[in-house]
C-alpha cells in the first residue's frame, strides 16, 4: 500500500482504486488527467472515490494519487463577491483557464494567493493571544472588514506582529511557541468551527418581506424550510432574503439548480443597493454556484464549502445568512452517489443517513459566541423541491423536524400571480415569543398584538370560505362579509408583495407595521360606519381606499400613508351621511 | 485503440451486454458490436473495471448471442459537425437519413456537451414575439431560454410549436431562426407533419432534424437530443446562429432511460424511473442559453406529454424544475374549441421579466399580465360556485370576474393557426377585454397605467 495506486472500477462520478493507502475523506488525484476526488468508503484493499469531475475516457489501470489532505476552503480576504463552484473553485478562474465551458483537470485556488492587502494588525508583541482571537483587520470590500483571526487550535504570546501590505500567505504575526500565522487559513468542510457556545436567538433576521416579517419571522442565528413545487417562488424567496434580509454576510448555495439564476444574481446583486448600508450588495455577498448540470459529487459537497464559508465570517462576529437552493438537489446527490456505491436504501431510494445529514447541516446554524469572545450567528434558509410539490416525502419531512420556520409555498397561489405564494394558514414560526420583545421596542409596543388581529382575521376567513363554497357570499350576515372584504384586503394589499416592483420589493417594519394598522383600522371604521346605517358596498369602494390600497406601489409611501387612512375614513364616515 | 475483437460476452439483459476480461476500457467509451449474420450494432461503455464491462447497445439486443463480437473504438461518442448541417435531415444516430452525404465535420464535438460555466452565462433579456398572445402577453419569451410546452396525447402542442416555429421573431430584426429538431419516439405521421409544415414554410432549408422513430431503437433516443444539442451548440457558439431547438416527445427519452435503469437492476426512483433522471435531463435543458463572446444563442422548445394528463408525473415535474418555465396545454379549452388552448395559470415563463417593459416590449406589460392573471383564476374558480349557489348569489365584483374568465377564453386565448399579432396588439387587445371590470377592482395596475392606456378611463 502506499500513496498511489490504480483504478479498478469506473461508474459514473464513482471509482474504485486498489492497492492505494487513504483515509476516509482524504482528497485523491484521480487518472491521467488528475481529476479531483474524495474518499468516501474503505472496503478491503479498495477505496471508493466520489470525483468532482466528468470521467468519461477514463480508463481502469490509470494511476491515482493520494493528497493526504481532506476537502477543505481556503479563508481569508477575498472570499466576498467570489462566486465558485462546489468545491470552492473561482468560476472566474476557470473561465480564464478554460473558457466558457467547464472542461476538467484546472485547479483553482480559493482565494488569489498573491493579492496585496492592507493588514492592520490590532494586538502588540507581548499579548496573549487565543483560538478565535482578531489580530488585525483588513477592509476587505467597501463595507466590510475582514476580522483576520487566530486559527482554532492555536494560541499563545505574541512574538512578533506586522502591519502593511501582505498577500494572504505571507507571515504576518509570530507565537512564542513558534507558530506563524498568515491571513489564510484552512478548514474541513465536513467539521463544524468550533464556538464557546450556542444562545437562543432573541433578534429577527428583518427580511422586509411583509408577510415573512410580520407573520413567520426568522430569527438570527435560526433555521427556515421553504418547500414548494417548480413555479411556487423558493428562489425568489431566497433571493429576496440574500438581497433585502439585514444580515451583514450572505452566503448564497446555489445547488443543483440554473446556471441562469446565478447569472441574474450575478448581474444584478453588483448594481443593488443595500438599504442598510447604502452600498452595492455584492459587497457582502459570496455566491456557490454548482448548477444542475455541473458534477453531483461537487454539488454534495457545495454545501458543506458554503456553511463553512459562513461559519468563517461567524467567527468574525458577523451576523451571516446562507441560502441554499435546493436541498432537495444535494439530497439527490446523496442518493446518487449511494446508489453507485450500493448502499442498501432507506426511504425512496434515499441513503439511511439522509436526516442525519440534513439534520447537521442545519445544526451548523445558531447565534453563537465564538473563540474570539464576539457574537455572530448563521442563519439557515433551505429551499426544498418535493416531487409533484408533496411534502410527505423524506428530504421535506427530515427538513421540517429540524428547522423552526415552515414557509409553505402553495402552488394554487401561484398560479393566481399570488407572490409570495407562502401560505399562511400552514407555515408557522416558533420565533415569535423569542422576538416580541425586540418587536415591541423597536417597532411598535403593540406589534404582537396587531400581528395576532391579522392573523385571527385570516384563520377566521378560511372558515368563512367554507361556507361560501355552500351558499355564495351575499347569503352572509353583513358583518362577516365585512370580514371577508377586511381578510381580501390582507391577503391583496399586505400578504402579496411583488419582487419585481423597485417599490414594494422591500418594506421596512415601521412600514408594515403602519400597513397593518390601516387594515385594522379600515375594519374599526367600516364597522362603525355599517352600523350605522351605511352600506358595505359604498364603504368598501370609498376612492380613498382605492388611493390607500394603490398608493404601495409608489415612492415615500410610508410617509404618506397615515394621511391616506385618514381620507380613507373621513370618506367611510361620510357613507353613513350619504344614506341618511 | 486496438482493432482487437472480444467474444466475450457472459450476460445480456435488456439493452445490456456484460462482458468479461478486457484491456482497459474507458468510461463512456464507444463500442461497435458485430453480430453473427455481419450486422453492426453501436453501443457505450456504461461501467468499466479491471474484471468487466457494461455496454448498453443503442440499437436494442435482438440477435447478440456469445459469439458477437465486440471492438471498443477508444473513443467517446462524437458528431462530426460542420455548417454543412444546415438543411440536412440525420437519423436518431446521426447518420444521413436524407439520402445525402456523409456529413464530413470541421472537427468532432463530444456529444455529452461540456457546463456551460454560470459565471460566463449572459441574461437571456430579448423578447421574442410569436404573435400568440397567450405566449406574449402571459408567459413571455426571450431569446436563450428553455421552455418545454407540456401537453398531453391528443392536444395540439405540434401546432403550436410549429407556429411559434414560424412566427417567432425579435423586434427589431429580421434575422432568422435555424431550427434544430429532434425527433424521440414520435410517430411517422407526427414526424411527416413537422417536415412538411417546414418545407411548406421553407424553413427547412434552415434547419437541422434528427429523428429517431417510434419503430426505431429505444435506446438510441437517449443519444438523438445530445447529437441535436450538439449540433445547436455548434451552431450558436461556433458560427453565431440564433438556433431554436424543438425536440419531442420528453416523455420517450425518458422511458428509455427508465428501461436502461431497469436493466442495470438500479434502485428505481418515483415510479420506476430512475433516481439521476434530474441530473441527466438537466444536462440536456442546460445545454440553452446566451454565452459571454459569442454571438448566438440556443432556445429550447422540449415538448412533452404527460402521462395521464399528470403534472405531478416525475417526467413534467422534474422538467418543470429545470426549465425555466412551462407553456402548459389543457384537455379542457381543447376540448371547448379553443385554440391554442394554453391554460395560463399553470404556465410560467421564468425569464418573462427580464424580457418585458419600457424599451422591451411596452412599460404597462407587467402590470396588465399579473391583472389578467388575478381576474382570470378568480373568475374560474367562480364558475364551481356558480354551479353550486347560482349566479344570483354572486356580488357585482364576482359576476363581473365571472364574465371576464368566459371573455379571456374566446377572444384573447383564441386566435388562429396563422394569426400572428403584435405585441402592441396583445397589450391592447388585454385592456379592451379588461373594460369588462370596473375599474376599481383592477387593483393590479398602477394607476398611472390606467391613466395612460384603459381605453375608457384613461385620463
Ligand atoms: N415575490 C414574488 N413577486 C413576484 N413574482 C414572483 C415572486 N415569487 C415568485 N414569483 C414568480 O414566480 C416565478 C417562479 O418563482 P421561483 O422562485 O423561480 O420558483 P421556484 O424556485 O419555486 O421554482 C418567478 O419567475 C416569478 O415570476
Ligand atoms: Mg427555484
Amino acid at each position: 500500500m502506499s500513496d498511489k495506486g490504480s483504478i479498478y472500477r469506473i461508474s459514473g462520478p464513482v471509482v474504485t482504486v486498489t492497492g492505494i493507502d487513504a483515509k476516509m475523506y482524504d482528497i485523491v488525484r484521480v487518472g491521467d488527467e488528475g481529476l479531483m476526488g474524495e474518499v468516501i468508503e474503505l472496503h478491503g484493499e479498495k477505496a471508493v472515490i466520489q470525483v468532482y469531475e466528468d470521467t468519461s475516457g477514463v480508463r481502469p489501470g490509470e494511476p491515482v494519487i493520494n493528497t493526504g489532505e481532506t476537502l477543505s476552503v481556503a479563508l481569508g480576504p477575498g472570499l466576498l463577491t467570489q462566486i465558485y463552484d462546489g468545491i470552492q473553485r473561482p468560476l472566474k478562474v476557470l473561465e480564464e483557464k478554460m473558457g466558457v465551458f467547464i472542461t476538467r483537470g484546472v485547479d483553482a485556488d480559493g482565494i488569489e494567493m498573491d493579492k496585496i492587502w492592507e493588514f492592520k494588525p490590532s494586538v502588540a508583541v507581548g499579548d496573549e493571544v487565543s483560538s478565535g482571537q482578531v489580530i488585525g483587520t483588513v477592509q476587505e470590500t467597501e463595507t466590510i472588514e475582514h476580522r483576520v483571526m487566530v486559527p482554532p487550535g492555536k494560541g499563545g504570546v505574541v512574538k512578533e506582529i506586522k502591519g502593511g501590505e501582505f498577500n494572504v500567505t505571507e507571515i504576518i504575526c509570530t507565537l512564542e511557541d513558534g507558530s506563524e500565522l498568515a491571513m489564510l487559513q484552512r478548514w474541513p468542510v465536513r467539521s463544524p468551527r468550533p464556538f464557546v457556545q450556542k444562545y437562543a436567538p432573541d433578534t429577527p433576521l428583518v427580511t422586509g418581506q411583509r408577510i415573512l416579517d410580520f407573520l413567520f419571522p426568522l430569527a438570527k442565528g435560526g433555521t427556515a424550510g421553504i418547500p414548494g413545487p417548480f413555479g411556487s417562488g423558493k428562489t425568489v424567496t431566497q433571493q429576496q432574503l440574500a438581497k433585502w434580509s439585514d444580515a451583514q454576510i450572505v452566503v448564497y448555495i446555489g445547488c443543483g439548480e440554473r446556471g441562469n439564476e446565478m447569472t441574474e444574481v450575478l448581474t444584478e446583486f453588483p448594481e443593488l443597493i443595500d438599504p442598510n448600508t447604502g452600498k452595492p450588495l455584492m459587497n457582502r455577498t459570496v455566491m456557490i454556484a454548482n448548477t444542475s448540470n455541473m458534477p453531483v459529487a461537487a454539488r454534495e459537497a457545495s454545501v458543506y464549502t458554503g456553511v463553512t464559508i459562513a461559519e468563517y465570517f461567524r467567527d468574525m462576529g458577523y451576523d451571516v445568512a446562507l441560502m441554499a437552493d435546493s436541498t432537495s438537489r444535494w439530497a439527490e446527490a446523496m442518493r446518487e452517489i449511494s446508489s453507485r456505491l450500493e448502499e442498501m436504501p432507506g426511504e425512496e431510494g434515499y441513503p439511511a443517513y439522509l436526516s442525519s445529514r440534513l439534520a447537521e447541516f442545519y445544526e451548523r446554524a445558531g447565534r453563537v459566541e465564538t473563540l474570539g469572545g464576539a457574537d455572530g450567528s448563521i442563519s439557515i434558509i433551505g429551499a426544498v423541491s418535493p416531487p409533484g410539490g408533496d411534502i410527505s416525502e423524506p428530504v421535506s419531512q427530515g427538513t421540517l423536524r429540524i428547522v423552526k420556520v415552515f414557509w409553505g409555498l402553495d402552488a394554487g397561489l401561484a398560479r393566481q400571480r399570488h407572490f409570495p405564494s407562502i401560505d399562511w394558514l400552514s407555515s408557522y414560526s416558533l420565533y415569535p415569543t423569542a422576538l416580541d420583545q425586540w418587536y415591541r421596542e423597536n417597532v411598535a409596543p403593540d406589534f404582537p398584538d396587531v400581528r395576532t388581529k391579522i392573523s385571527s382575521l385570516l384563520q377566521v376567513e378560511s372558515e368563512l370560505q367554507e361556507i361560501v363554497q355552500l351558499v355564495g357570499s351575499d347569503a352572509l350576515p353583513i358583518d362577516q362579509q365585512l370580514t371577508l372584504e377586511v381578510a381580501r384586503m390582507i391577503r391583496e394589499y399586505f400578504l402579496q408583495q411583488n419582487a419585481f416592483h423597485e417599490v414594494d420589493t422591500y418594506s421596512n417594519l415601521d412600514l408594515q407595521y403602519k400597513m397593518a394598522a390601516a387594515i385594522l383600522s379600515f375594519q374599526d371604521n367600516a364597522k362603525l360606519a355599517i352600523e350605522a346605517g351605511a352600506m358595505l358596498e359604498d364603504v368598501v369602494n370609498v376612492p380613498a381606499r382605492t388611493d390607500l390600497l394603490r398608493g404601495r406601489f409608489e415612492e415615500n409611501y410610508g410617509e404618506r400613508i397615515e394621511s391616506l387612512v385618514t381620507k380613507m375614513n373621513k370618506q367611510i364616515a361620510s357613507a353613513v351621511e350619504a344614506e341618511d | 485503440m486496438s482493432g482487437k475483437e472480444y467474444r466475450t460476452i457472459t450476460d445480456v439483459k435488456g439493452p445490456l451486454v456484460f462482458l468479461n476480461k478486457t484491456e482497459p476500457v474507458a468510461f463512456g467509451e464507444i463500442v461497435t458490436l458485430r453480430l453473427t449474420d455481419g450486422s453492426i450494432k453501436n453501443g457505450q461503455v456504461l461501467d468499466t473495471s479491471d474484471d468487466m464491462v457494461v455496454v448498453q447497445v443503442f440499437e436494442g439486443t435482438a440477435g447478440i448471442d456469445r459469439k458477437t463480437g465486440i471492438r471498443f473504438m477508444g473513443d467517446v461518442f462524437r458528431l462530426p459537425v460542420s455548417k454543412d448541417l444546415i438543411g440536412r435531415i440525420l437519423t436518431g444516430a446521426g447518420k444521413p437519413r436524407d439520402g445525402g452525404p456523409e456529413i464530413i465535420g470541421e472537427s468532432n464535438a463530444d456529444i455529452i456537451g461540456a457546463a456551460i460555466n454560470p459565471y460566463s452565462r449572459e441574461s437571456p433579456e430579448e423578447f421574442i414575439q410569436t404573435g400568440i398572445s397567450a405566449i406574449d402577453c402571459c408567459t413571455t419569451l426571450v431569446r436563450g431560454q428553455k421552455l418545454p410546452i407540456f401537453s398531453a396525447s391528443g392536444l395540439p402542442h405540434n401546432d403550436i410549436a410549429l407556429q411559434i416555429a414560424r412566427q417567432a421573431k425579435l423586434l427589431d430584426s429580421d434575422e432568422q431562426f435555424i431550427v434544430v429538431f429532434c425527433a424521440m419516439g414520435i410517430t411517422a405521421e407526427e414526424y411527416n407533419y413537422f417536415r412538411h409544415d417546414l418545407e411548406r414554410t421553407g424553413a427547412l432549408e434552415n434547419a437541422v432534424l434528427f429523428v429517431n422513430l417510434a419503430d426505431d431503437p429505444a435506446v438510441e433516443r437517449l443519444i438523438t437530443p445530445r447529437l441535436a444539442l450538439t449540433a445547436a451548440e455548434f451552431l450558436a457558439f461556433e458560427h453565431d446562429y440564433h438556433v431554436l431547438v424543438i425536440y419531442t416527445d420528453m416523455t420517450n427519452y425518458c422511458d428509455s432511460l427508465r428501461q436502461i435503469g431497469a436493466a442495470r437492476e438500479e434502485v428505481p426512483g418515483r415510479r420506476g424511473y430512475p433516481g439521476y433522471m434530474y441530473t441527466d435531463l438537466a444536462m440536456l435543458y442546460e445545454r440553452a442559453g446566451i454565452v459571454k463572446g459569442k454571438k448566438g444563442s440556443i432556445t429550447q422548445f422540449p415538448i412533452l406529454t404527460m402521462p395521464g394528463d399528470d403534472i405531478t408525473h416525475p417526467i413534467p415535474d422534474l422538467s418543470g424544475y429545470i426549465t425555466e418555465g412551462q407553456i402548459v396545454i389543457s384537455r379542457e379549452l381543447h376540448q371547448k374549441g379553443i385554440y391554442p388552448p394554453i391554460n395560463v395559470l399553470p404556465s410560467l415563463s421564468r425569464l418573462m421579466n427580464a424580457g418585458i417593459g419600457d424599451g422591451k416590449t411596452r412599460e404597462d406589460h407587467k402590470s396588465v399580465s399579473d391583472q389578467l392573471y388575478a381576474a382570470y383564476a378568480q373568475g374560474r374558480e367562480l364558475r364551481g360556485l356558480v354551479a353550486i349557489v347560482g349566479e344570483d348569489a354572486l356580488n357585482e365584483r364576482d359576476r363581473q370576474l365571472l364574465k371576464f374568465s368566459d371573455i379571456f377564453e374566446d377572444t384573447y386565448l383564441r386566435q388562429n393557426r396563422d394569426e400572428d399579432r403584435s405585441i402592441t396588439q396583445t397589450l391592447e387587445m388585454a385592456w379592451d377585454i379588461l373594460t369588462n371590470i370596473d375599474t376599481k377592482y383592477l387593483v393590479r395596475l398602477d394607476q398611472k397605467w390606467i391613466d395612460k392606456y384603459h381605453p375608457t378611463d384613461k385620463k
